[in-house]
């Protein structure tokens, strides 16, 4: 079986500090790989458990410094790892992205039997690049993956969770899973593992290499553009109650809402 | 482009068969758009089974759009990722609306990309505003890096503009029974052998499916400080007192405390109740992105120091596993009911 995983450096959304002007500090932000894709490597890396026929390679578009997280998919225990870049590729939203990303998957790549994703990336939140890249290379998908139930080469089964609940569903493989976070966590690097990516070489493949015309990728290829970026307006805070005893304190918030007629 | 014209709603149903809450909110949205772009037609994408659909089209009618797109086709019954984004390319391709409208549901997001993607068009996700700008482009404003940013999209090129939004931010209108919708039937080709995901099995429904998160006027969120699955038992007995509904953030989901249907945030639910009582929830941005919008926010967290606090209409800062007891005891004492 051979399994692709996509994967993202972004910067740690957690860590965000603000500019006195309201513009983000971007400087010394720490980049890590996304960590919706960390559970979909620790998912792939479970399947070849599973069957020691598989192989994985996990797949990057980004600048030459995004090679890290490949690394670190390789050294969690994926085979390999490639690396899409080009500056024709800067500025892409999730089309010019997610058209990118088939096209490498079907030139460098080639035969697969299922492609894993995080369902969403933290610094974009749009969950659409997954489903697009299934799109773009003519394949069914699951979103909203949970767990991985069985997989074989021509079929998987996935419990997958939507707004009403949850579902288990098959796919006929090739296919896309787009994984949200599974109840196992995903696995550090070992050393033994960290050393491999040391010394694996990733290749790295521009524009050229996967053979797509240069008005459908990057910012040119991109149907979508940024016309203004701004903080949320922050919600105004209101009152601390300040009380002894739990009780009092219930008590106390009791009568605030009596008073504003909320409870009655 | 200038062929493309109106605006376009592409309703999703609920499994109790009714149209989802977001899609009359899109129709009313829709309204709006239509009055700054000279009154372009409000239209609903209307994708269903054979069931019966005159109640949905009185949703529709009474909700303000002016045109439903009906494609009814008994492959269509289930939802598919395959034959819903082949019914809704083809309907796009033959009827060129200039926009289109999904909700940012699980299924809305299932299916929104695989459109945009097939018609190589501009889609912007889970957007929290809507507004024509003065070129009459569509401004489609949502959160991004985790609610720390607001970014306004503009799709400038491709058409149509596509956006996913958010459930529960935008207002619905009051039904306007007087107003009919035309009905356009579109005959599309479908083909169930093209179906290659299968539902197996529907497990386990919403812990709270008895009263929905999104549909709640009372919500009592647990957080990391509830410690554990277990904890949730004291967040159901407030909830109970005051007939609320039981959410989480999403550190108690990932954990396995709750099930995803159950988790307010950026990557769960956004939510808009009269009364969020936020019990052991720190309030990181990408939380507050989900229920800050809601009338009141009480919190209950022992760090006086947590982000939540800056947001809460009233806070009390003390331990949990006491004061939502201790509220509970209180309010079924004095056997006060919420006026919501």
């Amino acid at each position: 079986m051979k399994i692709i995983v996509c994967v993202k450096q972004v910067p740690d959304t957690s860590d965000i500090k603000w500019t006195e002007n309201n513009t983000m500090v971007r400087e010394g932000v720490e980049s890590i790989m996304n960590p919706f894709d960390e559970y979909a490597v620790e998912t792939a890396l479970r399947i070849k458990e599973a069957s020691s026929e598989t192989t994985i390679t996990a797949i990057t578009m980004g600048p030459p410094q995004a090679k890290d997280v490949l690394k670190r998919a390789i050294a969690m225990g994926a085979d390999e790892g490639i690396l899409i870049s080009d500056k024709k590729f800067a500025g892409a939203d999730t089309q010019a992205t997610s058209r990118t990303l088939a096209a490498a998957i079907s030139t460098k790549i080639g035969e697969y039997n299922l492609v894993i994703c995080g369902m969403y990336a933290i610094d974009g939140d749009t969950a659409q690049t997954g489903p697009s890249i299934a799109e773009h290379l003519d394949i069914p998908q699951i979103t909203y993956a949970k767990e991985l139930e069985y997989t074989g080469e021509d079929s998987i089964t996935v419990k997958r969770e939507v707004d009403e609940g949850s579902q288990k569903v098959e796919m006929r493989l090739p296919g896309v899973v787009c994984m949200l976070k599974c109840d196992y966590e995903p696995r550090k690097p070992s050393i033994k593992g960290t050393m491999k990516a040391n010394r694996t070489q990733i290749p790295e493949y521009n524009l050229e290499d996967i053979g797509l015309d240069p008005s459908v990728v990057g910012i040119k290829g991109s149907p979508t553009i940024v016309s203004k970026a701004f903080r949320p307006e922050p919600r105004e805070s209101g009152e601390m109650i300040q009380a002894g005893s739990p009780q009092e304190a219930a008590q106390a918030l009791i009568e605030k809402l009596k008073a504003e007629k909320i409870l009655a | 482009m200038s062929e493309h014209k109106g605006i376009w709603v592409i309703a999703e149903k609920t499994p109790e068969n009714q149209i989802a809450g977001v899609s009359l909110e899109l129709v009313n949205a829709a309204k709006g758009l239509s009055q700054k772009l000279s009154g372009e037609e409000v239209g609903v994408l209307l994708l269903t089974g054979n069931d019966d659909v005159e109640p949905l089209l009185k949703e529709l009618s009474e909700a303000g759009a002016q045109k439903v797109y009906l494609v009814r086709d008994e492959n269509l019954e289930r939802y598919s990722t395959e034959l819903y984004s082949k019914a809704a390319c083809d309907a796009i391709t033959q009827k060129k609306p200039s926009i289109v409208l999904i909700g940012a549901t699980t299924t809305g997001r299932d299916l929104a990309p695989r459109i945009s993607a097939r018609l190589n068009t501009g889609l912007t996700a889970d957007c929290t505003g809507l507004d024509i700008n003065e070129q009459g482009l569509l401004a489609a404003t949502r959160p991004t890096f985790g609610g720390n940013l607001m970014a306004t999209i503009l799709c400038k090129t491709c058409r149509p503009q596509m956006a996913t939004v958010r459930p529960k931010v935008l207002p619905k209108a009051e039904p306007d029974t007087s107003n009919s919708a035309r009905v356009e039937k579109l005959d599309i080709n479908l083909d169930p052998s093209a179906i290659k995901v299968k539902i197996l099995e529907c497990l386990n429904a919403c812990q709270s499916a008895g009263c929905k998160i999104e549909d709640a006027e009372i919500i009592i969120a647990g957080g990391r400080g509830i410690k554990n699955a277990e904890g949730f038992k004291i967040l159901e007995g407030l909830a109970e007192s005051l007939g609320g509904a039981v959410a989480a953030s999403r550190a108690c989901v990932d954990a396995g405390w709750r099930g995803h249907c159950d988790q307010v945030g950026q990557t769960g639910k956004t939510v808009c109740p009269k009364i969020y009582i936020a019990c052991g929830i720190s309030g990181a941005i990408q939380h507050l992105a989900g229920m800050n919008s809601s009338d009141i926010i009480i919190a209950i967290n022992k760090d006086p120091e947590a982000p939540i606090f800056q947001v809460a209409t009233y806070g009390i800062v003390g331990d949990l596993f006491e004061v939502v007891p201790a509220l509970t005891e209180a309010i079924r004492n004095s056997r006060l009911t919420c006026s919501c």
